[in-house]
């Protein structure tokens, strides 16, 4: 037996590994989306892609701050009628291109999905902390999540994974929402609500004035997030915050995750996801696990 | 990294449209390399440095309009230096450094395999460079003119313009070497586009071309050097819509390496380009294609 195969199976796809790019991050077109496969990410998501085209908003969208990054892109993007070909050529990376898709109603939500047929997978964002009238908006409504996601489900027969905010008071109740949905997996988390302010002057810096935290700083939370989303739900849990090593990941892994999602991280090397994949291998085989072995063993030593 | 505070402590109208702001901060940047400049309350804009201290603005939009209104004691907020800048090298022996290396990022000395781009090992070349300043793109030019005189290259610098009085840092490029001038009115210099005036020259004698300006003048002058032979040797900064400015979010990957101007650029060497979007389109702010 090989303790060192990291390919799973997730949602019905077929990943090599389970190291997925996250959305928004290196996304915005296909032949980027297939560097991101080349740079050895098991899986990737798009941009978020809506009905209309969007410029987003005023620069400055994104900070490095000492503890994490704090951004507000505004949810930019061609719409999925001038996304179709950038979809089909990221398809060419040889991985599982999950097409994230954003809208205000769930109506948009099947539109957008029915528009960009192809993709291997569905991740809705109903999770963007800092646009107006989407994302958080309808991603902290219970019922609204339910009824999206299961408008989402009518609208493919691919997975529909759903992206969840950190940015409410139980994250397990909208995760619940989207199971009822039909959702074949959630993602926690999307980023956490925040701001920065220049000293010098007295501005918000960003150009959205706030926007979301992501990096190291948001990993605690996610872990949390994750953990309390795997005791509740029988769907898988995908984990995504701060993930910047294979250390990371297993934490990660431990708290309940099928697979990670990796964001900010490509900030300090694009590599990131061949040099997880190499350290989660060895640890596994060090350790004489599997991939299923680590996936929720925090739960599973709590109970003993 | 916030942005820091950087006052405008001069004012230099160097044409019509384009305005250079001295600051009171000094960065330690390779030429070429961009900072991400900060007009409070409305937009942050990728610029090239025309000094450690200095941004080169020409008025284009609403953010450069603000930035050439700015007075004496007025402050932005920048970032950076983002990005890769232009590599100097050279094969001649110069005091403290061996044939074959490069220089680099704030002056230090790359060694042997970080030699990416058409370089000549140790065979006494790489010591004649051809600079080709388009409009504002002499900006980030400058600094790498007055780098490489300083090292001792042969400098030979094509500046073009519009109009005689549009054409930008003739005389600073002069004290680096030979200026050659091409005006599109033919008020100076070759009447005509810029690949006009480095007709004149014998291109395979320059070991290095150094090129900014407007895409389509870029596009020119790299096919001139690509029928040459020469594509290889060319560095060009590309310019694209930014976002992020640190490499994360994506939006200005060229196709089809997917490279990120912004990171992976904004220098970038001409026989890459010539096989990308490069002088075909750009994509706006919401990722759509936009032909040139």
């Amino acid at each position: 037996m090989s303790s060192t195969d990291l390919s799973i199976q997730l949602t019905g796809l077929e990943l090599e590994n389970p190291t997925i790019l996250a959305a928004g991050i290196l996304g915005t077109t296909g032949a980027s989306l297939k560097r991101m496969a080349g740079e050895g990410a098991g899986a990737v998501v798009t941009k978020s892609i809506g009905s209309e085209p969007k410029e987003g908003h005023p620069n400055p969208t994104m900070l490095k701050l000492d503890c994490g990054f704090l951004n507000a892109m505004g949810l930019p993007n061609p719409s999925y009628r001038d996304f179709r070909e950038e979809l089909s050529i990221a398809r060419e990376g040889g991985v599982p291109v999950i097409a994230s898709v954003f809208g205000a109603h769930p109506d948009e939500f099947a539109e957008i999905i029915l528009g960009l047929e192809g993709a291997s997978a569905y991740e809705l964002n109903v999770s963007c902390p800092h646009a107006s009238g989407y994302g958080t908006v309808v991603g902290t409504d219970p019922v609204l999540v339910e009824v999206i996601t299961r408008a989402a489900k009518q609208a493919t027969d691919a997975p529909v994974w759903v992206k969840l905010t950190p940015n409410v008071t139980d994250i397990v109740e909208i995760g619940e929402a989207a199971s009822r949905g039909g959702a074949d997996a959630v993602v926690a988390i999307n980023t956490v609500r925040g701001m920065a302010i220049d000293i010098h002057s007295g501005y918000p810096i960003l150009g959205n004035l706030y926007g979301g935290l992501s990096g190291p700083a948001v990993r605690p939370v996610a872990v949390k997030c994750v953990y309390d989303l795997y005791k509740a739900l029988d769907i898988p849990v995908i984990g995504v915050g701060g993930i910047g090593s294979w250390q990371d990941a297993v934490e990660m892994m431990m708290a309940g995750a099928s697979a990670v999602q990796v964001g900010s991280a490509v900030y300090d090397n694009v590599n990131i996801f061949s040099e997880i994949n190499s350290g989660l291998s060895a640890y596994l085989k060090a350790n004489d696990h599997s991939l299923d072995d680590i996936t929720g063993l925090a739960h599973r030593k709590v109970e003993q | 990294m916030r942005p820091i505070n950087a006052v405008i402590t001069g004012i230099i109208r160097e044409t019509p449209t384009i305005t250079t702001l001295r600051t009171d901060i000094e960065l330690d940047a390779a030429p070429g390399q961009f900072v991400m400049v900060w007009v409070r309350g409305l937009d942050e804009i990728p610029m090239a440095l025309s000094h450690p201290g200095s941004i080169t603005v020409q008025r284009v939009g609403e953010a450069t309009e603000a930035l050439s209104r700015l007075d004496v004691g007025d402050s932005i907020g920048i970032r950076g230096p983002f990005g890769n800048g232009f590599e100097v090298k050279w094969g001649g022996e110069r005091e403290g450094v061996e044939k074959g290396d490069e220089v680099g990022k704030g002056g230090e000395v790359r060694k042997g395999e970080e030699v990416g781009k058409g370089e000549k090992d140790g065979d006494g070349k790489g010591n004649k460079i051809m600079i080709i300043a388009g409009g504002v793109g002499g900006a980030p030019l400058l600094p790498l003119a007055q780098q490489a005189h300083s090292r001792g290259l042969d400098v030979t610098t094509l500046i073009g313009a519009r109009t005689a009085d549009e054409l930008l840092f003739e005389e600073h490029f002069s004290k680096c070497g030979a200026v050659s001038i091409a005006t599109d009115d033919g008020s100076k210099g070759h009447h005509g586009f810029i690949t006009g005036a480095m007709d004149q020259f014998n291109l395979a004698g320059f070991d290095q071309f150094y090129v900014c300006g407007p895409e389509l003048m870029m596009k020119s002058v790299l096919d001139i050097l690509q029928a040459a032979g020469l594509e290889a040797m060319a560095q060009l900064s590309l310019h694209r819509y930014f976002k992020c400015g640190i490499g994360v979010c994506g939006a200005c990957t060229i196709d089809p390496s997917g490279l990120r101007v912004c990171r992976d650029g904004p220098v970038l060497s001409g026989d890459l380009l010539i096989k990308s979007e490069f002088g075909k389109y750009h994509r706006d702010a919401a990722g759509k294609k936009i032909m040139f």
